[in-house]
This record gives structure tokens, C-alpha cells and sequence, in this order.
């Protein structure tokens, strides 16, 4: 399968996505020729706490779904005496509907490396990982090439440009369970263990891989590290609306007259995205499904809230991965739910009572409304387990998996009772 | 000094060391938070969520087991909203565990069952979904996984705490479930029978084979001769297995409960302790005589101990290598069944086929040393069946005898009398201390100076609770005849217990960080103490007082070293000869075989 995510936005309104389509991926000559690792050269003459100022003061964010800004995470790291540090790029991309980072990695490859490489010099990692889901088949391959090509020119490997920072990059290829894009379960199962979340706190930036201080940062966040470094905090505070700075890779997904992917700074409402960039709902609009498959309900009504974190926060949701799947009034929501809740049950690592147990009954309950044998004290159940496993449960995966039947309990109540 | 914080539990303002966890904040005022994954002696894992307490600021419900205290933390631990959490937790956890309790090993003394009474469980909204697999009885550890309810403490008992790597996880999401490497049968694995994994289970879902079944019939069987003997550590902890406090010790009691239970000759495996300590004692001094004195390159030395079968199958698995350091000695109850069936019974004049060989052990493991088929030297099986300290337990309670109330007897003779040496074989430590009781005189000649050799006491547990080994270092200043090669060197000693901590102890020996002429090993944390077949719970204090219960019994005896047991001196005289001798070789020393340890 060769997946080509379509570009919706515009070319001129592009930072992540400037080289994607344009440069052969395969080539660093191409990415030399378009500008690429001046970031890193202009950062290894930089004092490495400058440059995680320069990464604090832009007021960048992780973009993997949990919006923690970038420089403070790297504090964390860059402050914790240890005899070895690592860095890990978060590529094990499951969220349903989620293709950003393939996007990322298979476009324009150096950019993320280039990343990489800023971010391990900034907190003094001299090793690092691409944790790599195992299905991106082409993306394992590019990356894999690209760090050769990287090493050859002397922005991986030993006295980096001259600068007396070593730096070794290396791909590790997921095996397939979604909940090793939790950082901590990727960091399991890096060390060949079984991919489940660990406890919190220690918190990876203290205590990661093989117990020592790591930062696990997503693609598209790492993606972002080398323009602005090139350009400065100032530059990348001034794209978008105050609060919510730079640019977000945005997908569309479901029933939208253009399914494809969007860069777009953060003042646009879901509306926005759908209409001007997807051509439309194809259809009337029932509900989005936004940040993948543990993401909030969006009904009409909250589609025109723009996507700042202020706003987010207000409304008590979240973008997550920044996938908007889109569902027309055709689309029943048992059977939706029913989708969602198998995919958990199935992905559950099992670690946690809430999230083992509670997937599979979540999964049980919809199976009863499937087939019109659902009562209300079924939803009353359903919705009493979900708040449990939203409280109770040991990672996000448990925490985050019930949101969509908590909303659909709120909007939906009715239609599923129906059903 | 340690650091204190103040904290707020429930509105109650407390003062706590700034190292403790919410749960062990919240005991100090009374409040035991529920727990079932969490477990003293293991890594919390914080997988169950039963234990999860409010924490201001934080989003999400935290784990207490090991969720660190801080200054100005304000905690609730028992809001409605955290109970009715937990409730579901616990129902969640009870549809998939078989509720066939009442017919349970774990009836009334289950943590699970307990809990469900404390949260006052009366139905459930969920079907009943256990994880219905064949039980795996292949070895003398019986593994029910419809009442596993996924807590991993047998998982982080056998590979963390023993590194024994038999137990792992199967399945993912809710088909997980507690299996073991590969999902073999447990005999096809790496397993050393330690039954640590059983210590600690909080439900029915691991126990011993129980053999109690064979040994009512031999009771009950006038054609058969029944000799049982017990483990030194038992007598400080059959009393647990019968409603009493930990550290009850009373050696005649128990050998009175044993009479009344009908076993016809009541004798003690603290006889044969005393005659290992002079077995492997003359091994001992044989092989330092001639890698010292003769300069012989190719005698193994350090000399390593041989009583714990757990630790046997580890070290033939893990540690062949060190095959030709184990001391040749068959544990104290091998040598006790192969004097039963021989020495005794000429003595008695009874048939050997006839007699049937019982050992009441702390210890699973000792189910599987029993079946090796090298231990036949007196012709027969020597010893029959071993009974844990629980299956004792049970076979008391089914005559409902009140053990508190039964009458002190003494043991039966010939192999009834011991000496304190032969007591503290049940602590970690206690083999080598009671050694030394008896190679320091032989060497030097004179009286041990100080009875209690307390730097290999103790269970040497660091910050962390890992444990470590144990090391001392004795100088001989003056010799006996025949020792003169000895004066001046300086003789190293190190004890382990569990097998984690004697891995630990062999991989710096191998790395050639530390050397010994004499260790110690014991298969379970604590020693016999904290034996696999121990009554549960077990603690690391509950550990401490069958410990200390078993040191007081040595202080109070008047022969404590294993060489004045008149016992002893009789058997030699009138059917050993001596130590290690033709006939000692012949029954009382064994051999061993590596084993693949790619299982």
C-alpha cells in the first residue's frame, strides 16, 4: 500500500510541509538545497541552554495530543545529572485517522532528524531512538536512509560539524499495539519488554529508557524544532493567534467532499477546516470526531469554536493528534461506537483493571445495542464504568478511550436508546 | 535524620517521613487503603487500581501504593466518588474470577474474597467470565488461572525477586493473564518450585499439590509404619497456620499435634541438621586441607551449601557451572528419610517397605527433591511425601484441634534429639553460623568464643529492598593438631538468600569482584522462614518474627553446637563410623546435573 495523503492547504502557508512533495525525501542534497540543517549549525553555536530558551520562548507544544510545552519538558531533562541521556522520536503514529507523521517522514525525512539532532544537543542526549510504527513500511525505509545519509555528512555521529557533540541515531520498528505511543510504554518497549505504560511519576524526562533521563518527543513536534531555531521564537510566536503559536498539520477523514491533510495556524475553527480546505461535509453534518479514535464528539455547535488551547481547555476537549473525522447523518452512532469500543477492547494492553476489563464491557454493552437488546440501565452502566476508567485508569489510553461515549451519552443519548 | 512532610488525609492533618507512600501515610492514622497488586515484598506495580486515592491537582486518581507523599498534599482516600470508584474496580475484578469459593483452598483466608466483604459486594452487573484453562498440575506449584485476577505478584516474585523467569504474562487487553514462559506446562519451565509465587497470590489461583490425601490413608493403614519429621523452621510457624500469631513457636506442641493426628513414630529433621553440619563440616575442612596444605589446583572451593532444593534447581540451571562447588551433601530431610528406611528401621525391626517417610516442610520445592530419582539410597523412595507447613495447617484444623491447647510431648529417638545448630538451619545465615560453631572448634581446638555469629544474620536488605548477601571474614589465630596450615588465614564466608540474591552474589564471582571459601545459599527470601510452603501472608516482618521466635528457641538450649547432639555420636558408633565415610557416602551424599536453562 502506497499511502499519499493529499495537501489541502496552500503552499504559501506551509512551514512543516514546505519541502513535502516538493524534494525528493530520498535525497539530503535536496534538503541542503532547500535550507535544511542551517538550524542545526546556527544551534551547535549556541549555548544548548539557549537553545531550549529559544524552544521555551517560541511556545511550542508537544503535537503528539497532550499539548505539553516542548521547552519545559526538555528542562526537565537538560537539569537531570545522569551519565547518559537519550532522546526518542515518538513515530509510533495509531491514532485512527492520524497520518501527519508518515506525512512528516516520508516527505521530508531530514527535517525530523534535523529536529532530533537540535533537540539531543539542547538536553545533552547523545543517543537516540525514531520509534517507528511497525506498519510504515516506507517510512522505516526513508528514515533509515536518511540517518545513513546523515551520518555521511557528518550531522549524526561523531564531533557533529566539527562541534565536539556526538550523536548516534537509531530506528527501532514498533510491533503494532497502539498503546506504545504512550512515551512510557514506547520506552518498555524499546528495552524489549512487553509495551505497557509505566507508573507516573518518575516521569521519562528523569527517569526514561534503561532508567536514565529521556525525552520522548512526536515527529511533527521535533518537525518544527529546526525553523525555529532558524528563525527565531519571535517568528514563530507571531504565526497564529497569541497562546497557541506555529502551525498544526490538521486531517481530514470520514464523510468530507476532499479527505486529505492541512497545515493551518491555530484560529481556525473545525468549521473552517471542513469547509474551506474539505469542500464541505458530503452530506448533512451529525458530529466530528476530532484527535483519532479516543477523541471528543464535536457536534455543530462546537465546530465553530476556534482550535486555540484557551478555547480547548474551555470547552473541556481536546484536539489530540489533530485528525477530524467527519460523520454525516447517515452514519449510525451505535455502530460507530461500536467501531470505536472494539478497537479499544482490541488495543488495551490488559496492565490496568479499568482500561483490561472496562474496554472489553464497553465493547459487550455495544454489542447489545447492535443487536437492539440495549437498555437504559445498560447506558446507565456504560456511563458509570466510563467516568471509573476515566479517573481510575494508569495511562491515557483507559483515561482518554471513554471520551467519545461520554459524549455521545450527552448528545446521543436518545439514538442509542432507539437503536 | 529522615526528612518528615505534613500532609492532609481526609481533612486529618499528619506528619509523616517525607519517603512514605499515601498508603503508608494513611496507616498511621488508622486507614488501610485496599490493596491487591500492591504487596510488601515486591515492586508496586500500581496495576490493580484499588488503591486509588483522590490527590488535589491532579486530574486523575492516583495509585497510594506508590504515590510519594509531599509537603502541603492534600489527599482523600475515602470520598464517596473514590469508593464507588473502587467498588467497580472490584467488580470489574470479580467478573473474571471463578466464585466457586466455597470450594476454594483460599475459603476465608482469601485477599480478594476479603475485600469483597469489606465493600460489602452483593451482586454483579457483568457475566461471569473467569479465564477457563486446564490446571496445570504438572508440578508441585498447581496453577488455576480462573482465579488469577491479573495482579502479577507471582510474575514479579519469580523474575524479580528469584530471577527464576518460569511465570509471564499471556495475552494483551482482557485476554491478558498470569501464564508462564511460553504458556508451558510449569514442569517444561524454568520453574525451581520455590513457591514464592504462591506466597504472595492473593486468591486460590496458585498452591502447592496437595498431598495430604496419601498421608491420612497411610495414617489410616495398620499395615503401614508412619514416619513423619519436621523442618526446623516449622515449629515457629505451624502455629500461624492454625489462627495464631506470627513467631508462635512451640516444638513440643508440635510434636504432640503430630501423635494426635495418628503418625506413628514422631521424629525431627533437626537430627539430621546437626548431621549435615558434621558432613558438610568434614567436606568442608577435607577440601580446604587440600587446596591449603597439598596445593591442589583442581579442589572446587568456595564450598557451597546443599540443603535447599530450590536452590538446587536454580544452580543446576543457572549456575551449572558451579556444579562441582555444591557440597555433596543430600539436604537434612533426604538424609533423615534414608536413615529412616535404614538405620531406623533395623533399629526398630521394622520393614522398610512398610515404612512410609513423611516430612512436614516449609517448603514446596522439597515436594520435588523427594521425587528425584537419585533419592532411593536406602533402596527405597527415602522419603515418601512432603507436606507444607500449610497442609499441615489443614490436616490440624480438619481434627479440629486447637493447637494452642495441645499438650508438649518430646520427639520420638532415635532421630529426635538436636541441638540449637540444628534450630537456626531455618534462618537465612543459620546453616553457616551453626557451621562455624562446630569448624571453628575442630580447627582451633578450643570452645567458640561467642555463640551468636550475628554478621551473617538478618535478611541484608538495601534502600531499595533488594536483597543483598551477606559476608564476614574470620582469621584463625590459633590451630589444633593437625591444622597447623590454617593459622593465619583468613577464612570468607558469604551468605545469600533468595535465588536473585545468589545470582547476584555467582555474577560477581564470576566477574571476580569477590572470592569465599564457604557460602550459604537459600532459596527463599528470609531463609526457611519465608519458605514457599509458610503459612500466608508473609511480610518481611512477618519473616522477622518466625526469625526471631526460631533464635530464641537456639538461646534457650543447652547444646547448641551440632557436635555434642549425643544422638550423633550414637548413629556414628553404631552405624556411620564416622564423617564421610563409606557408608555416609553411600546414604547421606548425592550428585547433581545441569539443566537447560533455555526453557
Amino acid at each position: 500500500m502506497n499511502y499519499n495523503a493529499k495537501i489541502l492547504s496552500a503552499d504559501k502557508d506551509h512551514v512543516l510541509l514546505k519541502n513535502v512533495g516538493k524534494i525528493d525525501p530520498m535525497s539530503i542534497d535536496a534538503y541542503l538545497k532547500a535550507g535544511g540543517y542551517e538550524g542545526l549549525k546556527k544551534a551547535l553555536a549556541m549555548d544548548p541552554k539557549k537553545v531550549i530558551d529559544e524552544v521555551s520562548d517560541s511556545g511550542l507544544r508537544g503535537r503528539g495530543g497532550a499539548n505539553f510545552p516542548t521547552g519545559r519538558k526538555w528542562t526537565f531533562t537538560a537539569g537531570a545529572k545522569a551519565d547518559q541521556k537519550y532522546i526518542i522520536c515518538n513515530a509510533d503514529e495509531g491514532e485512527p485517522g492520524t497520518v501527519k507523521d508518515r506525512v512528516l517522514m516520508e516527505g521530508d525525512p531530514h527535517q525530523m532528524i534535523e529536529g532530533i539532532v537540535i533537540g539531543a544537543y539542547a538536553i545533552g542526549a547523545t543517543k537516540g531512538f525514531v520509534y517507528i510504527r511497525g506498519e510504515y513500511r516506507k517510512s522505516i525505509a526513508t528514515i533509515t536512509k536518511a540517518i545513513a545519509d546523515a551520518e555521511k555528512k557528518n550531522f549524526l555521529g561523531k564531533g557533529i560539524l566539527g562541534s565536539k557533540f556526538d550523536f548516534e541515531l537509531r530506528v527501532v520498528e514498533g510491533g503494532g499495539a497502539y498503546v506504545c505511543g504512550d512515551e512510557t510504554a514506547l520506552i518498555e518497549s524499546i528495552e524489549g519488554k512487553r509495551g505497557e505504560p509505566r507508573m507516573k511519576p518518575p516521569f521519562p524526562p528523569v527517569v526514561g529508557l534503561w532508567g536514565k533521563p529521556t525525552i520522548v518527543n512526536n515527529v511533527e513536534t521535533l518537525a518544527n524544532v529546526p525553523h525555529i531555531i532558524k528563525n527565531g521564537a519571535a517568528w514563530f510566536t507571531k504565526k497564529g493567534p497569541a497562546g497557541s503559536p506555529g502551525t498544526k498539520i490538521f486531517m481530514l477523514v470520514g464523510d468530507v467532499n476532499e479527505p486529505g491533510v492541512v497545515e493551518t495556524t491555530f484560529d481556525h475553527t473545525p468549521k473552517d477546516i471542513v469547509e474551506k480546505f474539505g469542500k464541505g461535509v458530503d452530506g448533512g453534518f451529525k458530529f466530528a470526531q476530532i484527535g483519532g479514535s479516543s477523541g471528543n464528539l464535536f457536534t455543530a455547535d462546537m465546530m465553530t469554536n476556534p482550535m486555540t488551547y484557551e478555547r480547548m481547555a474551555e470547552m473541556k476537549v481536546s484536539y489530540g493528534t489533530g485528525s477530524i473525522f467527519v460523520a454525516n447523518e447517515t452514519r449510525n452512532v451505535v455502530e460507530f461506537l461500536s467501531t470505536v469500543a472494539e478497537f479499544f477492547e482490541h488495543e488495551s494492553c490488559g496492565k490496568c483493571t479499568p482500561c483490561r476489563e472496562g474496554t472489553h464491557r464497553i465493547s459487550q454493552i455495544m454489542e447489545k445495542f447492535e443487536f437492539g437488546e440495549g437498555t437504559i440501565s445498560d447506558l446507565d452502566l456504560l456511563e458509570e464504568l466510563a467516568l471509573v476508567m476515566k479517573k481510575a485508569s494508569l495511562c491515557g489510553c483507559g483515561q482518554a478511550c471513554v471520551n467519545p461515549f461520554l459524549d455521545a451519552l450527552k448528545n446521543f443519548k436518545g439514538e442509542i436508546l432507539a437503536n | 535524620m529522615t526528612n518528615r512532610v505534613k500532609l492532609s488525609i481526609d481533612g486529618m492533618q499528619i506528619e509523616v517521613p517525607a519517603d512514605f507512600t499515601i498508603m503508608q501515610a494513611a496507616k498511621t492514622v488508622g486507614i488501610e487503603i485496599p490493596a491487591l497488586c500492591w504487596h510488601n515484598d515486591l515492586r508496586e506495580e500500581g496495576n490493580c487500581r484499588v488503591c486509588v486515592v483522590e490527590v488535589e491537582g491532579q486530574p486523575t486518581y492516583q495509585p497510594s501504593c506508590a504515590y510519594k507523599v509531599a509537603d502541603g498534599m492534600k489527599v482523600k482516600v475515602n470520598s464517596p466518588e473514590l469508593l464507588r470508584a473502587r467498588k467497580m474496580v472490584l467488580e470489574l475484578i470479580l467478573s473474571r474470577h471463578n466464585m466457586d469459593c466455597l470450594n476454594c483452598e483460599r475459603n476465608t483466608h482469601c485477599e480478594l474474597q476479603t475485600l469483597a466483604d469489606k465493600y460489602g459486594m452483593r451482586n454483579n452487573r457483568f457475566e461471569n467470565e473467569p479465564e477457563w484453562r486446564a490446571i496445570d498440575n504438572s508440578s508441585v506449584v498447581v496453577r488455576d488461572t480462573s482465579k488469577c485476577i491479573n495482579c502479577g505478584r507471582c510474575i514479579r516474585a519469580c523474575n524479580e525477586v528469584q530471577t527464576a523467569y518460569a511465570l509471564d504474562w499471556d495475552g494483551r487487553g482482557h485476554q491478558k493473564i498470569a501464564s508462564t514462559t511460553a504458556n508451558k506446562p510449569l514442569a517444561d519451565t524454568t520453574c525451581i518450585n520455590c513457591g514464592q509465587c504462591i506466597n504472595v497470590c492473593p486468591t486460590g489461583a496458585l498452591m502447592e499439590r496437595d498431598d495430604t490425601g496419601k498421608v491420612w490413608e497411610w495414617i489410616n493403614d495398620p499395615e503401614i509404619h508412619t514416619v513423619v519429621q519436621t523442618a526446623p523452621a516449622i515449629r515457629a510457624s505451624v502455629g500461624e497456620a492454625c489462627g495464631l500469631q506470627p513467631g508462635y513457636l512451640s516444638a513440643g506442641k508440635l510434636a504432640g499435634v503430630l501423635k494426635m493426628l495418628g503418625f506413628d513414630r514422631v521424629m525431627d529433621t533437626n537430627f539430621t541438621a546437626d548431621l549435615t553440619i558434621l558432613e558438610e563440616g568434614t567436606e568442608f575442612l577435607t577440601r580446604v586441607t587440600k587446596a591449603v596444605k597439598d596445593g591442589d589446583k583442581s579442589v572446587a572451593l568456595p564450598l557451597i551449601t546443599s540443603c535447599s532444593p530450590g536452590w538446587i534447581k536454580f544452580m543446576e540451571t543457572f549456575e551449572a557451572d558451579f556444579i562441582p562447588n555444591i557440597s555433596s551433601c543430600k539436604s537434612p530431610q533426604q538424609m533423615f528419610g534414608a536413615l529412616a528406611k535404614t538405620y531406623y528401621a533395623e533399629k526398630a525391626k521394622i520393614d522398610p517397605s512398610k515404612i512410609r517417610v513423611i516430612s512436614i516442610m516449609p517448603c514446596t520445592a522439597k515436594k520435588f527433591e523427594c521425587d528425584r530419582p537419585e533419592m532411593c539410597d536406602s533402596g527405597y523412595q527415602d522419603v515418601d511425601v512432603v507436606l507444607t507447613t500449610r497442609e499441615l495447617g489443614r490436616m490440624i484444623k480438619l481434627h479440629g484441634i486447637n493447637f494452642d491447647m495441645v499438650k508438649e510431648v518430646k520427639w520420638d529417638d532415635p532421630m529426635g534429639i538436636s541441638t540449637g545448630a540444628a534450630d537456626i538451619f531455618a534462618n537465612t545465615g543459620g546453616v553457616m553460623e551453626a557451621a562455624l560453631r562446630t569448624v571453628y572448634e575442630l580447627v582451633t581446638g578450643d570452645p567458640i568464643p561467642t555463640m551468636n555469629f550475628t554478621p551473617v544474620r538478618g535478611f541484608g536488605l538495601d534502600d531499595h529492598g533488594t536483597i543483598t548477601a551477606k559476608e564476614a571474614a574470620i582469621t584463625i589465630e590459633k590451630t589444633a593438631k593437625g591444622y597447623e596450615f590454617l593459622k593465619g588465614v583468613t577464612v570468607k564466608v558469604a551468605v545469600a538468600h533468595s535465588t536473585g540474591a545468589a545470582r547476584r552474589l555467582f555474577d560477581a564471582m564470576r566477574k571476580g569482584e569477590k572470592s569465599f571459601h564457604f557460602i550459604e545459599i537459600m532459596g527463599c527470601p528470609g531463609g526457611c522462614v519465608g519458605g514457599g510452603g509458610q503459612p500466608r501472608p508473609t511480610s518481611w516482618k512477618i519473616k522477622a518474627e518466625r526469625a526471631a521466635a526460631i533464635y530464641k528457641e537456639d538461646d534457650s538450649r543447652e547444646l547448641r553446637k551440632s557436635h555434642v547432639n549425643p544422638g550423633i555420636t550414637q548413629i556414628y558408633a553404631e552405624f556411620l563410623e564416622k564423617p564421610n565415610s563409606h557408608k555416609a557416602h553411600e546414604l547421606l551424599h548425592t550428585h547433581y546435573h545441569a539443566r537447560d536453562s533455555i526453557r
